[in-house]
């Protein structure tokens, strides 16, 4: 790797973290708990989910350890499944759904349209502590026995079949299904009423735009999952049966419920990540979004799109043809979208002068990544071969490579973009470009493995397995150690760098986002007074032309 | 929900200009933060319509499939109570638009006389519903809970309900059993729309609360809208379960 | 180390040189199947490798070193167009090509034998029409359709050969259907994928598929005496049901000869195919399937007969093919002694004997 770059920080000798900054501005624990401050709020969600995502890694550990022989020799099949139930519910519920959105979206969306704060600041922290609630429930039900339903709950299983903690992680994934909603509900009308003079829908970054997509699918899809969960719990504390054919109700009507929130619920873990990827293109090769309006406007399509497409989830179960044919149909037309967004990033890169830092290393890892992920999605949206690949291991790395590949290398690019404005200082370089490549490495290791296994007919939540099999599972489970490493390096430098880092100054990438015009850390306001957009967004001749009078801003 | 409350912390920073007492500090105008809350509840509101069209969609697949039981199983519905509901709800509608109205004007006594009247008629619909409910569970059909079909296999051993309905048939054991989804989802329905009642009260009387110490008459009306907006919305939902649920087989 | 190496060396080579990247194409619909498969990754791989090679040569043409001033472009029409339209039509046929396969798995030919399947927590029990019982296992003869009727006693099920590309839930309440033909004999795994609670991964079976020769061996060597339809008919004599069903002028149900396959009209006008599944439901959920111009009387079934007792009885009336048949039923069966069991027969029914007194 060449040693260009355009990280341009201040001299260090003489440079200051802003002694005004909404860090600085109250102390105690007190004052981060009883926040109204989005970048406030955004750090409390930064620290809990990264708990909860190592809660879920370490259950992910033990999955992938228990795969390592084909007996059941680490735990006992019940245990498994408890472990992967834990491990599904934990990562979907606590970790991708609010990952993006309630940490990076909650800290800079009212920054990027020129806001001071939320419209709702007093909802925004509601929504922390109904995760956090939400949190220390599910784990609760973890200590006190577990739940082994799966992350999706099927019934007759769930409500009539198990006697383990259904009913405190359904309250648990209830609560936090709130928590959801108001993200959702306090960005569409921050987005809506609060943007600044001058800041038109086509200025917005597109950051902005993918999370207004995903907020759309949290307010309108959420509830349908909390009134699901409603009827398990009824049905099992009543042992009445609207989803259990001995009492006369349809099992399959929860499963159109449940697919219902939980198919558009991947669009709202991954439409977030896709905006972040939008911005670091963009800064990296210096380059405005090639096409923005038709990444803007895609993100908006997979939000309506992902909405018909539930019934893909069942095409086995046996829904009627025709079903099949309009579900299978729409599912195509979402992976269009999808397909847009990755050549306009490619396109974003022609003619830029690129620059390949963390945040770009980790981009380029989610758009190969996140192909992959893409174009698997047809093989199971594609009827015939969804029959012999759906429910195994094919679907398992299918998932994973969309949210983990995906979302969660998005989410790295993210943290590490915005770290410097965070928290005004510098990531360690190199070592992050190690990890960033460590993670990339383990992830291919782990989850490549996974599509020949699923294509081979191992299915997946087998905590027992043919011997055939072994070699690629022991594959896999040695890809998940260096995985493991990929992210435990970034905690462990990250926390270096709150006291060593160097000074990032206001905008070390030399960005063109409304965020890196102003001091990093923000002021608790954000803005000394309320800006004027004057500019398209990634308009890096004006950023040329503000280098002049530089020394006015901040 | 508490958006009245006035926040000054921050306004130490910059420049600001001249702003309303309960204008909160982040807002540019006032105008701005009533068009956001108000923006906020209606999204709010359509979380709630999704959140009942759950139940909705499961009402009218069951009632599709088991039209018979549906029906003979409405029959146990006193028409009158829901009536009365409906009527109680309605009115209770019209004073709390009131109420926002003598908010608007700045009519403190008047606001304070809507909100008890709202407050009252609220309970009033809940104390109906408890009769309704008791009733149900006198004749055991809480479904769950020694669920009896008695009712349903031999009509004439509930003479009260079959001198109303004497066109009614005993159901076959099979079509009997299914009455037992239709009351699982009567509770589910009105219950959930009980809780949402027991909610706007309690915030019903906050706001009693708060508007004899003159919060909402001083121009700053936002909440009182909004939890208007919510307590429409509240009436919407039961003016949906009625005909569902009482009067399905009056065409 | 030196005495590990050689024996790891041995396993590895014995891996490679069994491995494949697809399980083994046991039915006719596998090359099929295999051959959208391969389209798709091929598909997929050029799709890849233009990202990828976009992506490289990019960063490498346009590195801030070689590239120092970048060249503000709006977008392109033309390519973005480009971009839509040719992925929307690779999906597209992707679309229609899955679509014809997943018809074809799914619509058995008429000549199908068919076999019965009941999933339950954790094991699957097959039910051969000639009375052939199997558990976790399933002997199919090669070269003929073979059509599977699923259902599931308790949780979701699913039934899945990967050999033959087929998969199928098997769902508690109504039966799914799936067929295949098996070309090449061998024994091939069977597992359920859907979980289904604590022993999900051990509710996995063996699929053995037989030349002609030895599966008419095989039938001949697992009988129990009698066939899943003559099962049927002993406990449709045994629960009384001759009583009303008995092809008479006077019965009070209707006759159930020839009744499977025919349009039936319900009481509430709407017509019906009387297929496995209505019959399975008329049989549970009476007063629904009620035919025109009888009166609701039937009593429910529902949680006295077992899955297996409800597909020995619709074998038996799909077998009814004359009113011969069924009279000879309600005469004969008398003499037969009752063998089904207690499960069969619920405790709070009549005694099989009273429904005799009828004749």
């Amino acid at each position: 790797m060449s040693a260009a770059t355009i990280v341009s920080l201040p001299d260090q000798s003489t440079a200051r973290i802003p002694r005004m900054n909404f860090m600085s501005k109250e102390k105690g624990l007190l004052s981060w708990l009883l926040t109204g401050d989005h970048k406030r709020i955004a750090m409390l969600y930064l620290v809990s989910i990264t708990f909860f995502f190592f809660i879920g890694g370490a259950l992910a550990g033990l999955i992938r350890l228990e795969l390592l022989t084909p007996q059941s020799d680490l735990m006992a099949t019940d245990t498994y499944n408890k472990v992967f139930s834990m491990h599904g519910i934990i990562m979907i519920f606590f970790f991708l759904v609010p990952s993006v959105p309630a940490t990076i979206g909650n800290f800079l969306i009212p920054i990027m349209i020129g806001a001071k704060d939320l419209a709702l600041p007093k909802i925004n922290l509601l929504s922390w502590y109904l995760y956090m609630a939400a949190g220390m429930l599910g784990l609760y039900a973890m200590a006190t026995g577990g739940v082994d339903t799966g992350w999706t709950f099927t019934t007759p299983l769930s409500t009539h079949y198990l006697n383990t903690n259904v009913i405190t992680t359904g309250l648990a994934i209830f609560i936090a299904g709130f928590s959801s909603i108001f993200t959702g509900l306090n960005f569409i009308v921050t987005i809506h009423k609060m943007r600044c003079p001058g800041m038109t829908w086509f200025r917005l970054p597109l950051f902005v735009w993918s999370n207004y997509a995903a907020s759309i699918l949290m307010v309108l899809g959420t509830p349908v999952l909390a009134i699901t969960l409603v009827l398990v719990v009824l049905e099992r504390t009543a042992g009445i049966g609207v989803f259990d054919p001995a009492k006369g109700g349809d099992p399959l009507l929860f499963q159109h419920l449940f697919w219902f929130y939980s198919h558009p619920a991947v669009y709202i873990m991954i439409l977030p990540g896709m905006g972040v990827i939008s911005e670091t293109v963009s800064t990296f090769s210096r380059k405005r979004v090639f096409g923005y309006t038709a990444v803007a406007f895609s993100s908006v399509a997979i939000a309506v799109f992902g909405f018909f497409v539930w019934a893909h989830h069942m095409f086995i179960m046996g829904i009627s043809n025709y079903s099949m044919l309009v579900f299978s149909l729409l599912t195509m037309l979402v992976a269009v979208p999808s397909a847009i967004k990755i050549f306009n990033w490619a396109f974003t890169l022609y003619k830029g002068s690129i620059t390949f830092e963390t945040p770009m290393l980790y981009s380029f890892g989610f758009m190969g990544l996140f192909t992959i992920g893409g174009l698997t999605g047809v093989f199971l949206a594609s009827s015939g071969t969804d029959i012999h690949l759906t429910e195994t291991y094919f679907i398992v790395a299918h998932f994973h490579f969309v949210m983990v590949g995906g979302m969660l290398m998005a989410f790295l690019a993210g943290v590490h973009f915005w770290w410097p404005k965070m928290t005004g200082r510098m990531y360690p370089e190199k070592i992050s470009q190690l990890a960033a490549l460590v993670t990339f490495i383990g992830f291919n290791f782990t989850f490549f493995p996974q599509f020949i296994l699923g294509t081979l007919g191992m299915p997946r939540r087998y905590a027992t397995y043919p011997p055939e099999f072994q070699v690629l599972n022991v594959f896999s489970t040695a890809g998940a150690t260096i995985l493991g490493v990929g992210y435990l390096l970034p905690i462990l430098y990250l926390t270096w760098s709150l006291k060593y880092g160097e000074i990032a100054g206001d905008n070390p990438w030399r960005a063109t986002g409304l965020e890196w015009q102003i001091q990093s850390p923000p002021l608790t306001e954000n803005f000394p007074s309320i800006p004027i957009m004057d500019h398209e967004a990634y308009d890096y001749e004006w950023l040329e032309g503000q280098k002049e009078n530089v020394a006015s801003v901040g | 929900m508490s958006d009245s409350q006035v926040v000054v912390h921050g306004a130490a920073e910059g420049a600001h200009h001249e702003h309303l007492p309960y204008q909160r500090h982040h807002f540019e105008t006032y105008a701005q933060q009533s068009d956001a809350t108000n923006f906020a509840m209606w999204l709010f509101l359509l979380t709630e319509v999704m959140f009942f069209g759950g139940l909705f969609t499961a009402y009218l697949i069951y009632r599709n499939w088991y039209y018979p039981a549906f029906v003979e199983a409405s029959h146990q519905l006193d028409i009158r109570w829901g009536t009365a509901n409906t009527a109680v709800l309605i009115i209770s509608s019209f004073t709390m638009a009131m109420g926002v109205w003598s908010a608007e004007m700045k009519k403190k006594g008047a606001l304070v006389f809507f909100l008890v009247l709202t407050f009252i008629l609220g309970l009033a619909f809940l104390g109906i519903k408890t009769i309704e409910y008791k009733e149900k569970i006198e004749k055991n059909h809480v479904p769950g809970f020694h669920y009896s079909i008695q009712s349903f296999l031999n009509p004439s051993s509930d003479p009260e309900v079959h001198a109303k309905n004497p066109e009614d048939k005993p159901l076959p054991y099979d079509m009997a059993r299914h009455t037992e989804i239709y009351f699982f989802l009567y509770f589910a329905m009105t219950g959930m729309h009980a809780l949402h009642m027991i909610i706007g009260i309690a915030i019903l009387g906050f706001m009693i609360f708060r508007a004899r110490a003159d919060a909402y008459t001083t121009g700053h009306v936002t909440f009182v809208e909004n939890f208007g907006l919510y307590w429409h919305f509240v009436d919407i939902i039961w003016i949906y379960l009625f005909p569902l649920l009482y009067l399905i087989s009056r065409h | 180390m030196s005495h590990i190496s050689p024996v790891l060396w041995q396993f590895l080579v014995k891996w490679l040189t069994n491995f494949s990247l697809y399980p083994p194409q046991a039915s006719k619909i596998a090359p099929q199947m295999d051959a959208l498969y391969f389209f798709m990754v091929l598909v997929s791989l050029i799709g890849l490798t233009i990202v990828i090679l976009l992506v490289t040569a990019f960063s490498i043409m346009y590195r801030q070193k070689k590239h120092p001033i970048p060249v503000q472009i709006e977008g392109s029409t033309m390519l973005e167009a480009t971009w839509t339209i040719i992925p929307l039509g690779l999906f597209l046929i992707m679309f229609v090509w899955g679509a014809l396969i997943y018809f074809r798995v799914y619509t058995p030919p008429a000549n199908a034998m068919n076999i019965y399947v009941v999933g339950k927590q954790w094991m699957w029990k097959a039910e051969h029409p000639g009375g052939q019982h199997e558990i976790n296992s399933l002997h199919v003869p090669m070269g003929r359709a073979v059509q599977l009727t699923l259902i599931s006693q308790d949780v979701f099920h699913s039934f899945s050969i990967p050999a033959f590309r087929v998969k199928r839930e098997a769902i508690p309440g109504r039966y799914t259907t799936v067929w295949f033909e098996a070309t090449t004999p061998g024994t091939y795994h069977l597992f359920c994928t859907q979980y289904c609670g604590t022993d999900h991964s051990h509710m996995i079976g063996d699929i053995v598929v037989l030349t002609p020769d030895e599966y008419k061996r095989w039938l001949a060597g697992s009988t129990s005496g009698s066939s899943l339809a003559q099962n049927g008919e002993r406990l449709f004599s045994s629960l009384s049901c001759s009583a009303c069903h008995n092809a008479r002028p006077d019965a009070r149900g209707p006759n159930l000869a020839n009744v499977y396959g025919s349009k039936l009209t319900l009481a509430n006008g709407q017509a019906q195919l009387a297929d496995e599944g209505f019959i399975r439901d008329a049989i549970l959920n009476p007063s629904q399937h009620v035919t025109q111009g009888y009166a609701p009387i039937m009593p429910t079934y529902q949680g006295q007969i077992s899955e297996d007792g409800v597909i020995a009885l619709v074998e038996y009336i799909k077998q009814l093919n004359s009113d011969y048949r069924i009279q000879q039923t309600t005469t004969t069966t008398t003499l037969l002694p009752e063998s089904e069991g207690g499960k069969a027969t619920p405790a709070g029914q009549k005694p099989a004997g009273q429904g005799m007194v009828n004749q």
